[in-house]
């Protein structure tokens, strides 16, 4: 199968790649672009692990596949901190200790990044839907609903 | 997975390509089913063709009194449009239902409708408000009823060498009442075990006309015809409701499968029915 040509930015830097056809935006950022903050759980848009930003909304990146990125704005867990300084989000998930085995918490923290980007005062069932596509197994969706708030808060003061 | 993938250019190449290229080739639009079908072995197409890049197919309008989407408007879309939120109250909240909000940003009602599945959440919907399905080949265009459109389990009337282009239907009056309601085994990422929506025209204190809608009880979506004839004309009450319930139930052709029972199923129909007629009667009420 012939490889496809794919310009696209990724957090906020421009990336030129020749891709295999079938190859999936989770696999091409894992195992081509060594940014492995995204995680592999289902690979069938079940449990949000693989959660990325693409222009401003969240979607599974196992169901996208690598050459539909085409001119697209992607943004990863790698592409939060700036200048070494943790997102709001990421310090308020360390704060309120809203990560227990860690391994969605990527996914999360994507999925309430591109909800916070658009509704910066959300309610709380808002923050709750926003992470309805995010499967957390130690059960943690209070402290990541708080920490959720308390990032909100944080960034309008 | 390993299949070619061909980017549409543009609409004439998309059209082109179908018709040229349709021997196991699938159109991807979304990719929220087709890519979960290609993983799982239940498809294995030679090729897929991307349409996501056809700008002209992502637009919900307004034209006169009637809506007209693209065949790549997503549930978030729809769910973000400011008078589908007031007047098509049963599809916004189907698409509020479909998968998670990630699906939700990806899936496209052409997908949803190109699948067939009985369970669809926004097929429902679009039975009560009567749309019309445009399908473009190079042959041209052509149109047809949703209720038409599917004939089984994930079998449709669309040709290889067709696609769904447009989605159009009458827009409800300001003072019409619609819902949609499903039962799965949890909130988020569920296909329905059995799905309901209802639109209903008051004329008056009566029901000047009601449409039913039932997902997931049959091969395809159907219409509830039986519960449409006996609500017809009436003025909601708590006795019209308890027995209109109990027709939906007789009307109701369930299957048991894997997610469900058909005694269930027929069952729940009567149940959210009961309850999205008493939300519409206390709506009437304030």
């Amino acid at each position: 199968m012939k490889n496809i040509k794919v310009n696209f930015v990724l957090n906020g830097r421009k990336v030129k790649i020749s891709v295999p056809p079938s190859l999936t935006l989770l696999r091409l950022l894992r195992e081509h672009l060594g940014l492995t903050g995204t995680k592999i759980g289902c690979e069938e848009g079940e449990c949000g692990a693989c959660t990325v930003i693409i222009d401003g909304r969240a979607v599974n990146s196992c169901l996208v596949l690598a050459p539909q990125v085409e001119g697209k704005q992607v943004e990863t867990i790698e592409g939060l901190s700036q200048d070494n300084r943790l997102h709001p989000l990421q310090e308020a998930f360390i704060e309120e200790a809203a990560s227990q085995c860690g391994f969605c918490i990527p996914g999360m923290i994507m999925s309430t990044k591109a909800l916070l980007d658009r509704n910066p005062t959300p309610k709380r069932d808002e923050i709750a839907r926003s992470v309805s596509g995010n499967l957390c197994r130690c059960t943690g969706y209070i402290k990541i609903i708080k920490a959720v708030e308390s990032a909100a808060g944080k960034m309008r003061s | 997975m390993k299949f070619q993938y061909i980017r549409a250019r543009d609409f004439d190449h998309a059209i082109e390509t179908l018709a040229e290229d349709h021997e196991r080739l699938k159109i991807l639009a979304g990719g929220t089913d087709l890519l979960v079908m290609v993983r799982q072995n239940k498809e294995a197409p030679r090729s897929v063709l991307d349409i996501t890049p056809l700008n002209e197919l992502k637009a919900i309008e307004i034209k006169g009194e009637e809506v007209e989407m693209g065949a790549l408007v997503t549930h978030t879309q729809v769910c973000e449009f400011p008078l589908l939120t007031e007047q098509t109250v049963a599809l916004v909240q189907a698409c509020r239902e479909v998968g998670s909000p990630q699906i939700q940003n990806r899936g496209t009602l052409g997908g949803n409708l190109a699948n067939a599945s009985p369970a669809a959440d926004t097929i429902p919907p679009l039975y009560v408000f009567q749309a019309v399905l445009t399908l473009g080949s190079r042959q041209g265009e052509r149109k047809i009823k949703v209720e038409d459109f599917c004939t089984e389990v994930k079998r449709s009337v669309l040709r290889p060498d067709e696609m769904i282009l447009r989605i159009s239907f009458p827009l409800p009056s300001k003072g019409s009442f619609s819902f949609f309601k499903k039962l799965g085994q949890r909130k988020a990422m569920n296909i329905s075990k059995v799905s309901i929506a209802a639109c209903l025209e008051f004329d008056g204190d009566t029901i000047g006309s009601i449409r039913v809608a039932l997902g997931a009880v049959g091969p395809t979506v159907i219409r509830a015809v039986e519960t449409e004839s006996y609500l017809q004309g009436k003025t909601l009450s708590e006795d019209a409701i308890e027995a209109v319930a109990g027709i939906i139930r007789r009307e109701s052709r369930a299957i048991s499968d894997i997610r469900s029972t058909a005694d269930y199923r027929n069952a729940m129909t009567g149940v959210l029915l009961a309850a999205g007629l008493r939300e519409a009667m206390t709506s009437r009420q304030n």
